[in-house]
């Protein structure tokens, strides 16, 4: 199973009571909020979640791997995740393996 | 940007009450976090997608006393990048 954004607009109906063309409306809203900040270069910090962060990467010089050529890569600009460790610990399933590592 | 300012031009936005918007954004984050807990991808087109990652198990070194330590095999949220967004985000 897969969660996607028709899934978000059913659980805004079903648990907020929300019409749905209202719901679409907002997750359209909320992604594109977080879209545009990310393009300004300002990260994005979801407490409990995680944060999408910027980052720079500077060109490097790297290969074309089927011709073996030489080349430069051009500088970019990416978005990483970085996990937060609530997240972490729900994932791996908080309590059972908390000990085990310890 | 954190959760409490996006909650807030969120409510501006959509005409909401603050207290609407902020379950709104828990619900939402409340239910990727569900997805994944449950071993489940997320996808949000134009956005990014989700899947849990597994690492094995290993021996590491505590890099400051030169212990050897057992590092427990682990799963951690892996984020890819929508292509809408990565091009949004990267030097034009």
């Amino acid at each position: 199973m897969t969660l996607t954004k028709d899934d978000l607009v059913n659980s805004l109906y079903e648990n907020l009571d929300i019409p749905k063309s209202k719901a679409t409306s907002i997750i359209e809203t909320l992604l594109n909020n977080i879209k545009g900040k990310l393009e300004s270069k300002e990260d994005v910090l979801i407490s409990g979640f995680g944060k999408f962060c910027v980052k720079e990467k500077k060109d490097r010089r790297g290969r074309n791997p089927s011709t073996g050529e030489d080349l430069t890569l051009d500088a970019r600009r990416v978005v990483v995740f970085k996990c937060s460790g609530v997240l972490r610990e729900t994932v791996n399933g908080a309590g059972q393996n908390d000990l085990a590592e310890r | 940007m954190n959760k409490s300012q996006l909650i807030e031009a969120l409510a501006k936005e959509e005409d909401l009450a603050l207290k609407k918007a902020e379950e709104v954004v828990n619900t939402v984050f409340g239910d990727m976090e569900k997805a994944l807990a449950n071993g489940e991808r997320v996808e949000i087109r134009g956005f990014g997608s989700f899947k849990i990652k597994n690492y094995e198990g290993y021996q590491g070194r505590n890099p400051k006393t030169g212990e050897i330590i057992n590092v427990a095999p682990k799963k951690l949220p892996f984020f890819k990048v929508g292509k809408e967004l990565k091009e949004r985000v990267d030097i034009s």
